[in-house]
């Protein structure tokens, strides 16, 4: 059966969620190798195994976290040769979407970005994107050399499927190019306690209704509630209330959860373009006439500052 | 000595107005109307800064698209950009992401570049990798998706807020950038701007100015084909109520019942 190279995204050994997800894509086309790279490469290996990985190609070099995208590049160059697969699949994280691209040009590939599905075909994976903000589902395929795949989150469930997992050692040869840029700093991002935005199963989100930095705590404890992420409009994020990491839309994040609920958010195309594909989606704005209540599966008319608490407060009772 | 800063900018489809597929499946650049892409303003922005900034430093527009693609970089010109490079061809309709970082390569190693810098994301196409693909191409490093910009000494430094933490970023000149539309505002052109920009020089190039097989760009030569494109099906009306004082408790009760609760 053919090899199907999964490009693993991981936190010093914690894989995240949608790695485990593009291995339940990867076994519909072939047997996922998983090719984990940087520090704690080699504790990924029993989630992957246990995701379903026949192999786990590690490499711990230094190079990963003190250069810029290209030690990557090297590294799945370097498996992909030692494995000549059927496909390589790459979570679409920025970063992720740049790698894939690099790739595909040094293997003369072509490359499919933000696949939201994929399926087995008969001349290779075909693709399902969305596009246009979401007003158009497209299905395409490469045609030239060894399809790569960025697949977003929360595009296919996340399943157990025990398999050898056999870790193997992978034998990079950096390219002069590889320490072209220097990361020559680097903060982590502080953990809120709160699910990640592009992973959760439910996004709270507030906008220029919420109306200040301040009035989020009610957008944050309807989310904890519910246990939801906290999601922002670029309204909200530039007017300084919320952290740009926040921002649901075309320059922000693209949330794709099982239940949405904008709070004081028109509803503008770019803010859409990031939100559209959830599956049921909720709003609640002053307005009748905002464009957001064409999209929504449920809506409440009506001041956000009487709705939300009232909402959470309901909820919690219902929780008990 | 001089700084020669190449700014790529894309000529896109109005994302408000009603965008579509054309009969081969290629994005309808005919039937709607076009702009410079917003986020590559923000390219332009950080082009003028930095030219400010240097001793002695000259910013060309760099665009790839059809006719109208010019006014895209008329825009930037009464940003302040001095002059523009317009490659145009019949054989480009319908080139993909491997095609366009071929030819805006090219393109830019004959204008001659120091620093090249590029908009986060095309609005229309929303890959976010043509400078990344420009950098492996030229082969030098890429220092892209930057919410702070700055070059000093033959150095460009940046930030990179990434999902995982904020990096700071460090590489030598020549180099490829992009930047963020959190990188600042950009300026509106003033209308002294706008009458300057009608006499700076604009270049029409074409394949064979850049030594481009027809084969290599194109439908033809795309490494990827779309087989089929559907428009969603609109969302079906949903429920809306009015709040009347129990408008959270609806919402509520509407949660429970979708079993999120
Ligand atoms: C290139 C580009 C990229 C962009 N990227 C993004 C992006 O990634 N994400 C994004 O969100 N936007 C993005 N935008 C901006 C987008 O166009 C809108 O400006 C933005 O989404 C508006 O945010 P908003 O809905 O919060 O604000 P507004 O459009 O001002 O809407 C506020 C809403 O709140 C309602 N409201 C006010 N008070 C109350 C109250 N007390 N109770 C209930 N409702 C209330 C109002 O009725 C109104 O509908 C982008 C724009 C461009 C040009
Ligand atoms: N046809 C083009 N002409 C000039 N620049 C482009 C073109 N396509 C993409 N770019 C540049 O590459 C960036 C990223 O585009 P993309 O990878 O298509 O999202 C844009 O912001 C532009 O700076």
């Amino acid at each position: 059966m053919a090899e199907v190279l999964v490009y693993v995204d991981h936190v010093d050994g914690a894989v995240r969620k949608p790695t485990l997800e593009l291995l339940t894509l990867a076994r519909r086309i072939g047997e996922p190798v998983a090719v984990a790279l940087g520090n704690g490469a080699a504790d990924t290996v029993a989630a992957l195994a246990e995701h379903g990985a026949v192999k786990v190609l590690t490499d711990d070099a230094s190079e990963y976290a003190d250069y810029l995208v290209v030690p990557k590049v090297d590294a799945l160059q370097a498996a992909v040769e030692a494995v000549s697969p059927a496909a390589v699949l790459v979570p679409s994280s920025a970063e992720g979407k740049e790698i894939a691209a690099r790739l595909a040009l040094r293997t003369g590939s072509g490359l499919i970005t933000d696949a939201v599905d994929l399926e087995a075909g008969a001349e290779g994976p075909v693709a399902t994107q969305s596009v246009f903000a979401a007003s158009y589902t497209t299905k395409s395929q490469v045609t030239k050399g060894t399809p790569v795949i960025t697949v977003k989150p929360n595009s296919a469930a996340v399943e157990a499927a025990p398999a050898a997992g056999a870790a193997e050692a992978l034998s990079v040869t950096f390219s002069d190019k590889a320490t072209g840029t220097k990361v020559t700093g680097r903060t982590p991002r502080e953990s809120t306690g709160r699910p990640e935005l592009t992973e959760a199963a439910i996004v709270v989100s507030g906008g220029r209704g919420v109306n200040g930095a301040e009035n989020f705590a009610l957008i944050e404890a309807l989310a904890d509630s519910l246990g939801a992420a906290v999601g922002a409009s670029r309204a909200a994020v530039d007017a300084g209330w919320y952290p740009h990491t926040n921002q649901v839309g075309q320059t922000g994040k693209s949330v794709s959860p099982q239940l949405y609920i904008a709070n004081g958010i028109s509803g503008a195309i770019q803010h859409r373009a990031g939100m559209q594909t959830s599956k049921t989606i909720v709003a609640v704005n002053k307005d009748p006439e905002a464009p957001i209540f064409d999209l929504v599966d449920y809506g409440v008319v009506g001041d956000l500052f009487e709705v939300v608490p009232q909402l959470t407060e309901e909820v919690k009772n219902r929780k008990g | 000595m001089s700084l020669r800063i190449v700014v790529t900018v894309k000529y896109v489809p109005d994302a408000t107005g009603d965008r579509h597929f054309a009969d081969d499946l290629t994005v309808d650049r005919d039937d709607v109307d076009g702009l410079l892409s917003e986020l590559d303003e923000y390219a332009v922005e950080q082009a003028l800064q930095i030219a400010e900034d240097a001793d002695d430093a000259e910013v060309t527009v760099l665009t790839v698209g059809p006719e109208d693609a010019k006014d895209a970089l008329r825009k930037a010109l009464s940003m302040g950009a001095d002059k523009a490079i317009h490659v145009e061809d019949d054989d480009l309709h319908g080139t993909d992401v491997m095609g366009t970082s071929l030819v805006l390569a090219k393109a830019i190693e004959k204008a001659g570049y120091d620093l090249v810098i590029s908009g986060m994301a095309s609005t229309d196409g929303t890959m976010g990798v043509v400078p990344a693909l420009v950098a492996e191409r030229l082969g030098v490093p890429q220092v892209t998706l930057l919410s702070e910009v700055s070059v000093e000494d033959g150095t460009v430094k940046g930030r990179r807020d990434g999902d995982a933490a904020s990096e700071q970023l460090e590489a030598s000149l020549p180099a490829v950038v992009s930047v963020t539309d959190q990188s600042g505002e950009a300026r509106y052109p003033s209308f002294k701007g706008i009458m300057a920009a009608k006499k700076k020089p604009v270049e029409s190039w074409d394949l064979s100015d850049l030594g481009i097989e027809a084969e290599e760009v194109g439908l033809e030569g795309a490494w990827t084909k779309v087989e089929a494109a559907t428009e969603r099906p609109a969302r079906t009306a949903g429920t809306i109520v009015k709040d009347e004082g129990e408008g959270g408790k609806q919402l509520a009760e509407y949660l429970a019942g979708q079993k999120f609760i």
